[in-house]
């Protein structure tokens, strides 16, 4: 029981706490360069989800059984790139052969997950936070989970912002900022609830 | 010693991430028509969507598959319609200018305005209120997207209707895509018998709507020779594969949306920017 509230609680907490678009900032360029149209962004998001959840079932016992047990934790971001770069080039092989439309739909996005920081992110920080494999692979799914939620709540928001009259100046990439960083500020109103949630 | 455990661990990680994705690669490759790629080479790949397909790949897909006419690329004109008529086998066919056409004319005198909109000037703004101040659903609105859209500057509005100027249109399909009423489609340039009206209500109420409506009364497909003309949901739809514009039809039409000559002779020199200033 114990163990399953812990779990509950990384799962909610790197939802919407620690989100990591909107609270930690990582991830962006995928935020704001596939976030115009609902589908692509949900799209974005799965695959993310996905790619975290690979990459951290093959980084956790890479980093415990090969680099800590060898003492070469110093290797960790060189080997974790590498790992999440073969991972996704995997992801695109099969996408490509599985469905066509999602492939093309990601268009050049999809390889730039090797170079998204929120992936390095989460398998380095589930290390540095001490976690169990299942506490890692939970925590991977919510980071997932909340990378999805942000795309999707902007991808909505987005739609708006096409339809309404905007002064010339805030016009394309100024607005779409405006717009992420309100998001940001509603996101941290989610602070300190998640911890007290089985208070 | 240590720096030799590190470069072999890495190296151990790298050849497995290798091998794998070779692997995979060999295991799940996609298998491309070689001759859609041939084509696909010929296209001149800007994605503009001139021939009604989704980009050059999609074209190229189609033509590969076969039952395409293969002169429907506009920026590649006669000289890509001629080298694809020759790789599918095909006879070579003289390459057919495309222009936009709008399907509406409901001009002030015709037709009226059921509300006085106040919002957001533009075509898809107006469309999202009770789908726009018109008193028909699915005429031209008026607030020229298409106009600002267009990069050659051919699209006027006149009277409350957008017009394209057919010496300036280049055919590059900018404003089908953004008209909201998916009033405006690409006609051969040779073409001068129209339907100009996009109205799928029925008569009476068509009429009601405006004067110049298609009424659907199928007096056009009796009258028509070549089978070419055909009534689909209350609306008269010519197809240009087999209309010899012999004009029986539009003599027969009892509203006028049948038209020929529709293109309005704009002054060359005039766009709707300039207008604007």
């Amino acid at each position: 029981m114990e163990m399953f509230k812990t779990l509950i609680i990384i799962l909610l907490s790197s939802v919407l706490v620690d989100n990591y678009v909107l609270s930690r900032f990582l991830g962006i360029c995928p935020f704001l360069g596939v976030s115009k149209k609902l589908d692509q962004a949900t799209g974005m998001g799965v695959a993310v989800t996905v790619v975290m959840l690979i990459a951290t079932a093959a980084t956790w016992p890479i980093q415990y059984y090969v680099l800590d047990a060898l003492g070469l934790g110093y290797l960790q971001n060189i080997v974790f790139i590498l790992i999440i770069a073969t991972l996704v080039q995997m992801i695109e092989l099969l996408l490509r052969r599985f469905s066509p439309a999602l492939h093309k739909g990601l268009g050049v996005y999809l390889p730039l997950i090797t170079t998204n920081c929120a992936v390095l992110g989460v398998t380095i920080n589930n290390i540095l936070d001490g976690y169990t494999f299942i506490e890692s692979m939970v925590s991977s799914l919510g980071c997932g989970l909340g990378f999805l939620l942000a795309m999707v709540l902007f991808s909505g928001l987005r739609s708006r912002i096409d339809e309404s009259n905007i002064p010339a100046p805030f016009r394309g990439l100024a607005v779409t900022l405006i717009a992420a960083s309100f998001i940001s500020l509603a996101f941290m109103g989610f602070g300190g609830i998640v911890e007290n949630i089985f208070a | 010693m240590e720096i030799l455990i590190a470069f072999l661990v890495m190296l151990a990680i790298a050849l497995v991430a290798a091998v794998l994705l070779s692997v995979l690669s060999h295991f799940f490759a996609v298998e491309e028509n070689p001759l859609k790629v041939q084509i696909r080479a010929c296209l001149p790949g800007i994605n503009c969507g001139a021939c009604g397909y989704k980009g050059c790949d999609d074209y190229a897909a189609a033509l590969a598959e076969g039952g395409v006419k293969p002169n429907l690329c506009i920026p590649g004109a006669q000289q890509v319609a001629d080298q694809i008529a020759e790789m599918i086998g095909a006879e070579s066919q003289p390459f057919e200018d495309k222009i936009a056409f709008v399907a509406c004319n409901g001009h002030c005198e015709a037709t009226f305005r059921k509300a006085k909109y106040e919002g957001v000037d533009t075509c898809r703004a107006a469309s999202m209120l009770y789908g726009g101040d018109g008193a028909c659903v699915y005429g031209c609105l008026g607030y020229g997207d298409c106009a600002n859209a267009c990069p050659a500057d051919a699209i006027c509005l006149i009277d409350g209707i957008a017009r394209v100027n057919t010496a300036r249109c280049l055919g590059c399909t900018l404003c089908t895509t953004t008209c909201p009423k998916n009033l405006i489609s690409m006609i051969p340039q040779k073409t001068n018998t129209v339907v100009m009206c996009n109205n799928k209500q029925k008569g009476a109420q068509a009429r009601k709507a405006c004067k110049n409506a298609c009424i659907a009364c199928k007096k056009c497909e009796k009258v028509c020779p070549h089978d070419a003309i055909h009534v689909v949901d209350n609306l008269a739809n010519i197809d240009y594969s087999k209309c010899t514009h012999c004009e029986a039809c539009v003599k027969e039409c009892p509203t006028g949306c049948l038209k020929t000559a529709v293109f309005p002779d704009l002054p060359e020199g005039i766009g709707h920017k300039e207008l604007l200033g």
